[in-house]
């Protein structure tokens, strides 16, 4: 049964993406197990706004997990100990009475810190600007039976379109490499006969931005996969190195 | 082609591709260092007539040190950028995140290799091909005598089954990792390369390590 709780949180504070970033630890008495992670961190912003103080800033939007939008790094993971979900769906009873939590925002190069937990994540925007769309002109909708596409290329970019853009990939990798995000992005067009058009152009295009924009290099640890809230599966970063060679040995 | 310098992934096919050479010398040397089990002379003949200072095996030896040094200066490159890119500020919780241990410590894994191949060059190769080649005196061609030699020494033997054990766990990720790498993976392969990593680079290490240490226990030349 969900119980109320008394822990402590070690949120990391930072007043600009300039400024030197310190810890603060804060005593959070009886919190219902029954609350969201995020709620837990609105109590603790009520208590410091009633204490005169400034509250901790963090991502969120939708709360129900398909946004993309909260982040987080609690307690050696990414959105987390609890698996397959994102910050927002994390409820308390993960954790226990006399707790110690560590609230800490992405690490990355490609992600900075903009305040104490909210990264700039536009790199994922810039990348997507790349190439990560599909400008043929479509026209109206086609008969359903006149483009037949195999059932598991269906799945599979179903599969791979799941990403939400995170980038819980990034802060969980060692190398601050975004290509699980990038490899998804490239699969859920690569697979599709719309995508198909501009596959090369996209796979050069996004992966030089990528690089461009200071992610580092995947040595395939798998811990991407592990961590992501949406299981994009790693066999995706295989397609994409795939499709990237195919564009290149065709220049 | 100035892809496989500047993208990512163009550098990791590069290591990748570098990779899978040494895999397959690995698996030639050590097919070669079985035969001291069975029979020396049949050694010293391969390694003398077949391999020795002959053009064939001067460019050959060329090859693969380009291979080494191109994969251990992609190995340092890749390392540095992605420390990069980890940022400045570390992590204060330390990662939970279940990885492979070996798929983390590449490079220390690497340097382990390194240093014992610097070792095993000094020993073995020094005294055979390079004297050799450039007339020194005292050039081997008992090659399988000098591996006796070297091997009845203790220290000798746990220093390369150390080298040996680095090697394996830099294998068994190095293996499917660059299958991946190249694209060669989905959904249904990636169990089998992994497990014919394994395979591989446990074929790979036990044979090295079995001649280490029966030379060192006189179980070899029984043929001979």
């Amino acid at each position: 049964m969900d119980k109320d709780i008394n822990i402590t949180v070690k949120v990391w504070r930072q007043k600009g993406p300039k400024e030197k970033g310190h810890f603060e630890t804060y005593e959070l008495k009886n919190i219902s197990q029954g609350s969201s992670f995020l709620e837990m961190l609105d109590i603790l912003n009520e208590q410091l706004i009633n204490e005169g103080k400034v509250p901790v800033v963090f991502d969120h939007d939708c709360r129900e997990g398909i946004c993309g939008m909260c982040s987080l790094y609690i307690n050696g993971h990414p959105h987390g100990p609890d698996e397959d979900i994102t910050t927002c769906q994390l409820h308390m009873r993960k954790f226990n009475d006399g707790d110690t939590i560590t609230v800490e925002p992405w690490r990355s190069a490609g992600f900075p810190v903009i305040r104490d937990l909210m990264v700039d994540r536009t790199a994922f925007d810039k990348i997507i600007q790349a190439g990560g769309y599909v400008s043929v002109n479509t026209g109206g909708v086609p008969d359903a039976n006149s483009i037949p596409i195999p059932r598991h290329d269906a799945e599979a970019a179903m599969d791979a379109a799941a990403c939400i853009g995170c980038g819980a990939c990034v802060a969980a990798c060692k190398n601050g490499s975004a290509m699980l995000f990038v490899a998804a992005k490239v699969s859920q067009f690569a697979l599709l006969p719309q995508g198909k058009v501009e596959a090369a152009r996209r796979a050069k295009r996004m992966v030089a931005k990528m690089d461009e924009l200071g992610f580092g290099n995947c040595t395939n640890t798998g811990a991407c996969e592990v961590e992501c809230p949406k299981n994009i599966s790693i066999t995706n970063i295989a397609r994409l190195n795939r499709e990237f060679l195919k564009a290149k040995f065709k220049d | 082609m100035s892809w496989l310098i500047n993208s990512s992934i163009g550098r990791k096919v590069v290591q990748s591709l570098s990779g899978l050479f040494l895999i397959l010398f690995l698996l030639f040397h050590m097919c070669m260092n079985v035969v001291l089990i069975f029979n020396y002379e049949t050694y010293d003949f391969l390694a003398n007539e077949i391999l020795g200072a002959n053009w064939w095996a001067i460019v050959g030896t060329l090859i693969i040190a380009l291979g080494v040094v191109i994969h251990i200066l992609y190995g340092i490159i890749l390392t540095l950028q992605n420390q990069k890119a980890r940022g400045k500020d570390k992590y204060a919780s330390s990662s939970k995140t279940p990885q492979a241990w070996s798929s983390k410590n590449m490079f220390v894994l690497g340097l382990v290799i390194l240093i014992f191949v610097l070792l095993h060059l000094y020993q073995m190769w020094y005294e055979m091909q390079f004297k050799e080649l450039f007339h020194i005196s005292g050039a081997r061609t008992d090659g399988a005598q000098l591996v006796a030699e070297k091997f009845s020494q203790l220290w000798v033997v746990v220093a390369y089954i150390i080298g040996f054990i680095g090697l394996w766990f830099h294998l068994t990720h190095g293996f499917w990792s660059a299958l991946h790498t190249v694209g060669w993976n989905n959904t249904v392969w990636m169990k089998r390369i992994k497990v014919l990593g394994n395979i591989v680079s446990t074929i790979i290490c036990l044979g090295f390590i079995v001649v280490a240490i029966a030379v060192h226990l006189g179980y070899s030349n029984l043929l001979g």
